[in-house]
């Protein structure tokens, strides 16, 4: 017998209940950086589950190095996190040269640090002025892509592109730096320092932006380790990692006597090295406010390393020594390998079997397990709150997919 | 001029007036086009100035000048494009509803003393009033878009400006205090004289109170950091999300023109509308008390002096958009019900008691000399007016224009 509406009381709630709203935002949506898609269980405007689907921009990266000699593939690491290809070059490279137990220059040393630290820059730039996107801004994020553009003309003249770059390779660089390079880059620098006190000014301390990002999407520094987090994600919950400074010992020799604080929170307050404005009242330890100042403290970092590093290489007597053979033999063996990249750390995995080209390559991204942990900040969010989180995180795509 | 068409041409009295009428709509909503035109180009000049960039600068010449031009004419050509599950009716019907809605509110809006489309006895009701049917447009089209994207924006909306009005109907009744009466033309004459006449230098309350009628402004015109309904970052593009051509510049036209018209409106209640900084009129005697009376270059002065002030409005209003990021829902919602109307409430309060004890300022008599004169104008013609046939004011507006256009 069919129950009518008067008869059983839970119909009638049912009946009145809202439903939940399936939303798609993505492949395609303005602030999704890039081909993410994020499905939304809505309520409203708060969101009570969200779930990212990833595969969009997907190429075989690593099935191709398997097909590949170890410096063939360089130009495939390029294309990961396409933000910061030389810091991937430089991760491949340091894998194979530490399983070739090869060493390269002092002179090379000293280069590799000097453009790793100003694609640090260039990197934590576009993920400001995209930051800055996601909440509503637009004028940040040109002020960025300004600089950054600077950072990419020294490039050019280095290696000849702007992206995808492939200048760092296994056993030292494809080529010196053009004469006037440093002074170039020196000038640089010295244009670019006052004008972060902007993006302070615009960002960091704006009451909206505050506002925004404050107590949202807050990762406790335990939840953070569970999920693999790393980089400024996992520094930003206060866990102080960075394995330029705590990494394997081919990775940290790269820094050797090199002075810098690790950009993290430590007995309530950051390093005390520059000037910068103070943490506002609201802003809790592991929230988006935090990641974000932690990326800005990294690129006055990495300014002082760039400093550092023109006047070791300038310093430098010698050759700066050619790159292997592109076809160089792999001995027997596997090996692993984790660098500092600008979104956290990137580790490369290869399996060799005696030949030029490796019997398995893997690479571990930071960004896949950075993204992992959106689901859990953006619990009970709302909508307008899901950009801040995830862009806080700053992932790439071309790295989560490869 | 319709006396004239009457008279001398010897038309029927319902046809020339209907073709004043006309006329004069047509005059009105070509000039806010053409000028939502130009804002829309001012906008995205100012935007690369303030991101370091050049902006348009090939089409027409110099500065780019006809590029929103050139705009229109490919949003004419583009395809119209109609999601599938959309409620047809509804969906064509939204773009105009906002349109008409922004533009309507123009009829009742003074540009100087007696240049206006209708002048109303409770002009500052209908432009709120009218404008506030912007919303239905909105609303409209994010229900018949059919696109979830569009339903957020437009939800988002309809919570937004109804919260809003309450702060800015508080906000408008100030000056409407002030002057003691809800005709927009009698609130500009009160201001004439020195700048120390106008309303946001009365008190210190009218001070406060016009920079709380700005940010609701702000937010009831959906122009950041209150754009919520279109929130780029969050909901694509909102409730215009499935809209293309034609009918999304429909709705663009409506966004600059209500930008236009609550700029315009902040200067009437509070800038001393066409009344400029210093009675220059007054002070050499151009002015002989009878508006009827004043030359053409009076009303023209005025004129300029309004759209200057409302454009300076407007020049702010891009100025905050590039500059800052934009607020959460819940945040405006929080900043209309915890912020604006408490401030809005306590600055009435002040401003009613002001009136009670200080009727004549601190000073008593100090900037109003200038002001006798005009006022003894505009009881003379508020006379007039009230005793002839209300359309007489549309006939001032049509002559008006005819001096223009010779």
């Amino acid at each position: 017998m069919v129950q009518t509406l008067d008869e059983d009381q839970r119909i009638i709630e049912f009946d009145v209940r809202t439903d939940e709203m399936l939303v798609n935002m993505g492949p395609q949506h303005p602030s999704t950086h890039g081909v993410l898609r994020l499905v939304l269980r809505t309520d409203g405007e708060i969101v009570s589950e969200l779930e990212p689907h990833i595969g969009y921009l997907h190429r075989c990266a690593e099935k191709i190095g398997e097909n590949l000699t170890a410096r063939q593939w360089i130009p495939y690491t390029d294309r990961m996190d396409y933000l910061a290809a030389m810091n991937m070059n430089l991760g491949w490279s340091l894998a194979v040269e530490k399983l070739l137990r090869y060493q390269v220059s002092e002179k090379a040393r000293h280069l590799r640090v000097l453009i790793v630290e100003l694609n640090r820059i260039a990197s934590h730039l576009v993920g400001m002025g995209a930051y800055g996107l996601d909440l509503g801004t637009f004028s940040p994020f040109l002020y960025a892509f300004r600089e950054r553009e600077k950072i990419l003309d020294l490039y050019e003249e280095v290696c000849g592109a702007r992206l995808t770059y492939s200048y760092i390779t296994v056993g030292g660089m494809t080529a010196d730096l053009p004469p006037g390079w440093l002074q170039r880059c020196e000038a640089f620098l010295d244009q670019f320092e006052p004008i972060i006190q902007e993006y302070h000014t615009l960002l960091t301390t704006n009451a909206i932006f505050v506002k925004r990002t404050a107590t949202i999407g807050v990762l406790s520094p335990e939840m953070a380790i569970d999920y693999g987090c790393t980089g400024p994600v996992l520094r930003g919950s206060g866990v102080d990692i960075d394995l330029r400074r705590d990494g394997e010992s081919i990775y940290t020799a790269m820094y050797d006597g090199y002075a810098f604080e690790v950009a993290v929170m430590k007995n309530g307050h950051y390093p005390r090295d520059h000037e910068y404005p103070a943490v506002p009242k609201d802003a809790v330890l592991g929230d988006c406010w935090h990641r974000f100042f932690v990326r800005m403290l990294e690129v006055v970092q990495s300014m002082d390393l760039v400093r550092q590093s023109i006047d070791r290489y300038s310093q430098c007597k010698g050759a700066l020594g050619e790159p292997l053979k592109l076809a160089e033999k792999l001995p027997a063996g596997d090996t692993y390998l984790e660098t500092e990249c600008p979104k956290g750390q990137m580790g490369f995995y290869l399996v060799t079997d005696g030949t030029p080209i490796p019997w398995r390559v893997r690479a571990r991204s930071s960004s896949f397990s950075n993204l992992a942990v959106s689901p859990e900040l953006c619990r009970g969010c709302l909508i307008a709150d899901v950009p801040a989180v995830v862009g806080s995180l700053d992932v790439v795509m071309g790295e989560i997919d490869r | 001029m319709a006396e004239f068409l009457i008279e001398t041409i010897g038309l029927p009295t319902w046809f020339a007036w209907t073709a004043i009428a006309g006329l004069s709509a047509f005059l009105i909503l070509n000039v806010i086009a053409g000028g939502a035109l130009v804002f829309i180009w001012a906008e995205r000049k100012i935007a690369a100035r303030i991101q370091d960039r050049l902006g348009p600068t090939r089409t027409g010449g110099r500065f780019g000048w006809l590029q929103s031009l050139a705009d229109g004419i490919k949003l004419l050509a583009k395809e119209d494009l109609m999601p599938d599950g959309a409620d047809a009716l509804l969906f064509r019907l939204a773009p105009y509803v906002s349109f008409c809605a922004s533009f309507c509110a123009f009829i009742a809006l003074p540009f100087a003393f007696d240049t206006v489309g209708q002048r109303l006895n409770v002009g500052v009701f209908f432009v709120v009033a009218v404008l506030g049917l912007e919303v239905f447009g909105v609303i409209l089209a994010g229900y018949a878009s059919a696109s979830k994207w569009s339903l957020f924006g437009a939800m988002r909306e309809a919570a937004q400006v109804v919260s809003y009005e309450v702060p800015l109907g508080m906000c408008v009744v100030v000056p409407v205090m002030l002057a003691g009466s809800m005709d927009l033309v009698t609130i500009g004459e009160k201001q004439a004289g020195w700048a120390m006449n106008w309303f946001i230098f009365h008190d210190p309350f009218t001070f406060i109170i016009f920079w709380v009628y700005c940010t609701c402004a702000i937010a009831s015109v959906n122009r950041a950091p209150f754009d919520l309904a279109e929130a780029e970052s969050e909901l694509v593009a909102g409730f215009h999300t499935e809209y293309s051509g034609l009918r999304w510049s429909f709705f663009f036209m409506a966004e600059y023109g209500s930008m236009f018209l609550v700029s315009a409106l902040a200067a009437i209640l509070f800038l001393g509308g066409w009344n400029g900084p210093v009675p220059v009129s007054e002070l050499l005697g151009f002015s002989d008390g009878v508006a009827a009376n004043a030359p053409f270059a009076l009303r023209f002065i005025g004129c300029m002096n309004l759209f200057l002030k409302a454009t300076a409005g407007v020049l702010l209003m891009m100025w905050i958009r590039w500059t800052l990021p934009r607020l959460r829902i819940d945040q405006v919602m929080t900043t209309c019900l915890k912020y604006c109307t408490p401030i809005a409430a306590a600055m009435f309060l002040g401003v009613m008691l002001w009136q009670l004890f200080l009727p004549g300022g601190l000073v008593p008599g100090s900037f109003r000399a200038a002001a006798g004169v005009r006022e003894g104008w505009l009881e003379q013609s508020y006379r007039k007016e009230s005793a002839e046939d209300e359309s007489l004011s549309l006939k001032n507006l049509s002559r008006h224009i005819s001096e223009v256009s010779r």
